[in-house]
């Protein structure tokens, strides 16, 4: 029995052999390569185009399905279940003062309750904030069941479709994707020490400059991340902060990946500690204390003297401080903008066809978050590059902020929201309440002034 | 997406709810979804603190009044039944309803809206709005915006243009009475789509 298993043992071998450097040998030929050169095959879009046609054939398929068993696909209303009403407090009480008792003077009247009653319950069944947080409901059906609501089981061809899927995504895509990722991320931090400890100097950025691209572009590659970059002629130069809007941790590498940004951030310990101390000896970027944090004066100093040194590279900063699910765009910290610098706006959009980039921290952790990523079809989104804007004169850094949040918000297609993205965790300020009491009160007693 | 059948049949006793309440099954499974997405933990109910948590809630001033509307007697929990039958009241009145005389008047009534709206000012269910209970829905409204004084001068008129038998509070009756020319049903409903 045993003298059986010997030539199939060593055909077994070879045959690991072999498949394991074709493998390689195709990883670095397709992937790292063009990623160190910056060149493109084009197989990403191909890839892309094809994942279309079939999503479109699924699509269809469920349709057809659906009608035959007479049931509804689509989820009715994914925008609200409620039409809210459009007036104004004032509005409403004048409205009610003049069908009401017709007593003339804006006079308190028992059921000017009833306004606040009602725009509460409307809250409670629809409010526009908790819809920023959860992840955006699909139209059609991209085979991950992660973005299944409520699909059940249409057509054998379909879930053989799915399993095939899921075959492709964790036994060929997920592995191929972390081997890429940890190539990346080691090159960065060898490559980034090596040039550390080169003197300072032309030689040294132009050097830097190279690595960081390269590494970014394998990480992109690591997530088969389509990009498409609009308006290039506006990248951000040397001694300006870029702003974009924030919808995972993913925004870095894909903009760094087009162009060499300072970053700004906390220091952490762990892998990622390492990583900061690697890229901080090639290029300089800006990594904060835990404890420093706290001191804005602190923060804003380094920063605008970093951005007065015009060798050093743009700051790349993301004002909503926290990530929105890229159906809109929140209120911008004005933190950034209060520095006087010019300021280069960045649009961010993501196709959510491929896979949902929207990372939701308080229900995924960020090991988990990456392996979403890493096991869907792929992460296809646009940049637009807008024109720099300064603060003008007679402007304070909040209307600044959320002139620049509005030219985003237009350019890349997203609602412009007046919340706080802070919001998702934290409560609302008593200013919001005294702004409802103070127009109550101006309907009421200014009307009794008169 | 998928149908509606498949999550009504996940709501117990829907059809009775449905019957109770007027919803249709499309609003019935819109507010079970959004049941589930107020109750963060999954706990299967709801606390007062899911409320607080809606950030346009938080900032109306009438907030604690309105939170304590759904937890009636006191209680911290809200399963999915009480929810709904809370939201019943601001339903858009049915005009088409057959007046039956025996049978209860439906949730979404002038009468049953009427009451909703009292309870918010009489907080201590003794059936009439005492000076004081008004002058506290006052003092939430309009807090630092006015002095005392005013609100007590607004609260003393209120009373005396709405208190008809002279015991120095409003009940429900002389409630009623007062808002009688005022469109109930434009300005306690909610207009749900579909």
């Amino acid at each position: 029995m045993e003298s059986y298993l010997f030539p199939f043992d060593n055909l077994l071998c070879m045959l690991l052999g072999i498949s394991f450097t074709v493998w390689f040998t195709l990883l670095l030929v397709f992937i790292i390569v063009p990623a160190v050169f910056g060149v493109s095959f084009g197989i990403r879009r191909l890839y892309m185009n094809t994942l279309l046609k079939i999503f479109e054939w699924a699509t269809l398929r469920m349709e057809r399905g659906a009608k035959e068993k007479n049931q509804q696909l689509y989820k009715p209303y994914s925008n609200g279940i409620i039409a809210k009403e459009p007036a104004s407090l004032e509005q409403e009480i004048q409205e009610m003062r003049r069908s009401g008792s017709g007593l003339g003077g804006a006079e308190f009247d028992m059921s000017d309750i009833f306004y606040f009653c009602r725009r509460g319950v409307e809250s409670i069944v629809d409010d526009e904030v908790t819809k920023r947080f959860t992840a955006e409901e699909l139209e059609s059906w991209n085979l991950l069941t992660r973005s299944n609501y409520n699909f059940h089981h249409i057509s054998t061809r379909l879930t053989v479709l799915w399993g095939l899927g899921v075959l492709i995504r964790y036994g060929i895509l997920l592995p191929l994707r972390v081997t890429l990722a940890f190539t990346g991320v080691g090159l960065l931090v060898f490559l980034t020490s090596i040039i550390g400890l080169l003197p300072n100097g032309g030689m040294k950025s132009f050097l830097s400059e190279k690595v960081h691209l390269m590494c970014y572009r394998i990480c992109v590659r690591a997530l088969t991340a389509i990009i498409t970059y609009h308006d290039s002629e506006n990248k951000p130069k040397n001694g300006g902060i870029c702003v974009a809007n924030h919808t995972s941790p993913i925004d870095v590498i894909i903009l760094a990946s087009d162009g060499c940004y300072a970053m700004v951030g906390q220091v952490h310990g762990g892998l990622m500690g390492v990583i900061q101390r690697a890229m901080v000896k090639a290029c300089p970027h800006i990594w904060f204390e835990r404890s420093e944090v706290k001191d804005r004066h602190l923060v804003a100093k380094r920063l605008s003297d970093h951005v007065a040194d015009k060798s050093k590279l743009p700051i790349l900063i993301f004002p909503e401080g926290t990530c929105i699910n890229n159906t809109s765009v929140m209120m911008f910290k004005k933190g950034s903008f209060e520095i006087g610098c010019t300021v280069y706006p960045v649009a961010i959009k993501y196709d959510p066809r491929f896979g949902e980039a929207f990372w939701n921290s308080s229900k995924f952790g960020m090991v988990n978050y990456l392996l979403h990523m890493m096991s869907s079809w792929a992460i296809v989104c646009s940049v637009w590059y807008l024109p720099p804007m300064s603060r003008e004169e007679g402007e304070d850094a909040v209307q600044f902020a959320n002139r620049v949040k509005a030219a985003i918000a237009r350019k890349g297609g997203l609602a412009d929201l007046l919340w706080d993205g802070g919001l998702k965790r934290e409560k609302v300020k008593e200013v919001f309440k005294e702004e409802q009491q103070k127009l109550y009160s101006k309907v009421l007693v200014g009307g009794e002034e008169d | 997406m998928g149908s509606t059948s498949s999550t009504l049949a996940k709501i117990p006793n829907a059809e009775d709810l449905m019957q109770e309440t007027g919803f249709t099954p499309a609003h019935l499974v819109r507010l079970y979804d959004r049941f589930k997405v107020l109750d963060k933990d999954k706990k299967g109910f709801l606390t007062p603190q899911d409320f607080v948590a809606i950030k346009e809630l938080a900032m109306n001033p009438i907030c604690d009044r309105i939170i304590g509307a759904f937890f009636t007697s006191g209680g911290e929990t809200l399963d999915f039944p009480s929810f709904v039958r809370i939201l019943a009241h601001f339903r858009p009145i049915d005009k088409n309803r057959p007046k039956e005389p025996t049978s209860p008047d439906p949730i979404n009534s002038r009468s049953n809206k009427l009451k909703f709206a009292f309870q918010l000012y009489d907080q201590d269910k003794d059936g009439k709005i005492s000076r004081h209970e008004l002058l506290q829905v006052l003092r939430a409204m309009l807090e630092k915006q006015v002095t005392e004084e005013q609100l007590e001068s607004i609260a003393d008129r209120t009373i005396q243009e709405a208190d008809l038998d002279r015991d120095d509070a409003i009940s429900f009756e002389e409630f009623r009475k007062s808002l009688e020319k005022v469109n109930i049903d434009h300005k306690m409903s909610i207009r749900f789509l579909r």
